[in-house]
């Protein structure tokens, strides 16, 4: 009798439990790159997103290498939809990436969740109920960046970035914040990875600041060049070209730099000590900036999974909206456009022993919203 | 004040075209010997940078680091020569394309394997390091200027290589009919080996040289490795005078292209759209070049009719 009761009292455990699961039950297709030049920017997103979501059973990822093409993420995101039936899509790391996979996604009914790219179409008229950034919105860390120029004194800046979406937000984004005037503006190409002509420019434009955007491999070379080429000129940049990923290949270059950023190690508060930690035991490194959206995205999700059920899309919706989850930035909220209201803060590269690392100097922006959020229609 | 812009562009490009040279040097003698078309020639120029990579942060010299990433490449590509490449000899290009092809994505996961995908770190030697005036106004990066000098330097060597040397006669021979010099008792499968190896070496020579001012990373062959299949294209396959100058005229083309291309642009448009506009244009500009040469040259400047 005993044994009947614990055998009924297990398949009561096991029928509800499956139950539940059924419908709790989250399946969220990574695309991200995780290799060729940039791979360090998804490889950190995704080890962020996972660390976030581990342990946690009621989430499945697949994860998929988009090798930085447009073409090849098109193709994995159909294939996601369609024969993976996953429910919730992310992982990008590039604007040109996310306009094409985004809006395909989104109309399909999927929830999309920006861990990285937030280029201005996708915050403006081309915003939509089921896409959120939990990023920022391509412009913000620039905008920052203008700011400081202001307050560092600069008068007359330099100003370069590659030749893609997010470059054109980018110096939008410091346009609008920086009050001085321009000595140049080059778009460069993408993943290009030589400076000498651009650096000749600026040395001959009688600028008194150089502000650059060149995310990844790009930044590595530009800072190396831009150090040899004996030009004393102050650089202010985004933290793209200052993460933790290549601080060390770009070496004692970017040494005093002042760098605009959403997050950094150093904030202080429990969910982004715990982050820090974490992924340094779980990986052997420090976290990046991109590592650190990887795991807000995560906790962003099963922060909505526990109060609604994903295929309750209006209940699901609501529940990522209010972001209610303890991001490794502190305050975090969207606006209405699903892009974050946050603080942006200006860091400077210094060194930890023989590390170089960020430490934050001062708030760049309170509570930061975006320029595009009148466009929304949503 | 322009002219000594340009003056620095040009030199800019000059150095952009050496480089470029040490890559194509090797493509172009590879596939006018051998007749192999290799994608993975970019794969050396990146296991250069690794190995020097590698060895600087082993040992901090520089110098030792260039030398290690000529031997790295080198002794990779004896290997891959021996265990792969020897049996595409015989097969038709599409094939060649194909083994070559996997070649590039096996190297590059290798890689990753080994050293992990974020990039490593590999600086310039100290004494190398900030400018150098050169005439009045004009200063100029020391570090550029030895990459001038090296590229010249092994111009030159290549040069004497191919005309006054044994070798060379076995390899311009070996490029004109290589069934007659088998027959004629030289041992061809060594030979295709040393050119081979040759090749590799001076990709990855490149490859060490702009890591240290570029980034060692993953895959960063494969950019380059377009340009120099341009480069062999517009000099003519085969021909090393040919690589050469179109090397030259490729780096010149794109650098002093993509600076003054918006400025030009400025004088009738608005600026922020003269900047986007010329610095598309600027990019597509190489293309452009190729074009017009293939049309009046069809086999490029010093290739065989």
């Amino acid at each position: 009798m005993k044994k009947f009761t614990t055998t009924l009292a297990a398949l009561v455990i096991l029928g509800s439990s499956s139950l539940f699961a059924d419908g709790h039950k989250v399946k969220v297709g990574m695309i991200t790159t995780l290799s060729g030049g940039g791979s360090g920017l998804g490889i950190d997103v995704r080890d962020g997103f996972m660390l976030a979501v581990k342990g946690n059973k009621n989430i499945s990822v697949i994860t998929k290498d988009d090798q930085r093409k447009p073409d090849i993420a098109v193709q994995l995101a159909d294939k996601m939809i369609q024969s993976d039936k996953v429910d919730v899509l992310t992982g990008i790391i590039w604007s040109n990436l996310a306009m094409a996979v985004v809006p395909a996604t989104v109309n399909q009914g999927k929830f999309y969740l920006s861990p990285n790219a937030g280029p201005s179409k996708l915050a403006g008229k081309g915003c939509h109920k089921n896409y959120f950034n939990v990023a920022w919105q391509n412009d913000n860390l620039h905008e920052a960046a203008g700011g400081y120029a202001n307050s560092a004194g600069f008068k007359n800046s330099f100003i370069l970035a590659p030749n893609y979406p997010a470059g054109k937000d980018a110096l939008t984004g410091y346009k609008r914040y920086f009050k001085g005037s321009l000595a140049g503006e080059i778009y460069t190409k993408l993943g290009q990875k030589d400076y000498a002509a651009e650096i000749a420019q600026i040395r001959a434009s009688g600028a008194d600041s150089v502000f650059f955007f060149l995310p990844g491999g790009m930044g590595i070379g530009f800072m190396k060049q831009f150090s040899q080429s004996g030009i004393k000129l102050p650089v202010v940049g985004p933290a793209f070209s200052f993460d933790q990923g290549i601080l060390k290949a770009v070496g004692n270059a970017a040494l005093g730099v002042k760098n605009t950023s959403q997050w950094s190690k150093d904030i202080d508060n429990d969910a982004n000590k715990k982050f820090v930690k974490d992924f340094q035991s779980e990986y052997g490194r420090l976290p990046s900036l991109y590592a650190s959206q990887g795991y807000d995205t995560g906790k962003l999700l099963i922060s909505a999974m526990s109060k609604a059920k994903v295929k309750d899309k209006d209940k699901f919706r609501d529940a990522l909206r209010k972001a209610n989850f303890s991001s490794t930035r502190g305050k975090f909220s969207f606006d209405k456009n699903h892009h974050p209201i946050q603080d942006i803060y200006v860091r400077e590269v210094i060194k930890e022993g023989k590390i170089l690392t960020n430490k934050i100097v001062s708030v760049g922006l309170k509570d930061h919203s975006n320029a595009y959020v009148s466009e929304c229609k949503m | 004040m322009i002219s000594i812009l340009f003056f620095e562009q040009l030199l800019n490009g000059i150095q952009f075209g050496t480089m470029l040279f040490l890559m194509s040097a090797g493509l172009t003698l590879i596939f006018g010997v051998m007749g192999l078309i290799n994608l993975a020639h970019g794969s050396f120029y990146m296991i250069g940078a690794f190995s020097a990579a590698l060895i600087a942060s082993l040992t901090g010299s520089f110098w030792l680091a260039l030398l290690a990433s000529l031997s790295g490449a080198a002794i990779a590509g004896v290997l891959i020569e021996i265990i792969i490449i020897r049996r595409l000899y015989r097969r038709d290009h599409l094939d060649q394309v194909l083994a070559t092809f996997a070649l590039i994505l096996l190297l590059s996961e290798a890689v990753r394997w080994c050293f992990g995908a974020f990039p490593l770190y590999l600086d310039i030697p100290k004494n190398l390091n900030g400018t150098l005036p050169i005439l009045d106004d004009i200063i100029y990066s020391k570090y550029r200027l030895f990459i001038i000098f090296m590229g010249l330097l092994i111009a030159t060597g290549l040069y004497i290589l191919i005309t006054k040397t044994r070798l060379g006669i076995r390899i311009r021979a070996g490029q004109n009919d290589r069934q007659m010099i088998s027959a004629l008792g030289v041992d061809i499968s060594k030979l295709y080996t040393i050119v081979f190896a040759l090749g590799a070496s001076l990709a990855g020579l490149a490859g060490a040289m702009i890591g240290a001012i570029q980034s060692v990373e993953v895959g960063m062959g494969e950019p380059i490795l377009i340009l120099a299949f341009v480069v062999i294209v517009i000099g003519g396959i085969g021909s090393i005078k040919g690589a050469f100058i179109g090397s030259i005229l490729v780096g010149v083309t794109d650098t002093i292209g993509r600076i003054f291309l918006p400025e030009l642009l400025k004088v009738f448009m608005e600026p922020a759209s003269a900047t986007s506009v010329g610095s598309s244009i600027g990019s597509m500009l190489i293309y452009i070049l190729m074009a017009l040469i293939l049309i009046i040259k069809p086999s490029g400047l010093f290739g065989k009719t």
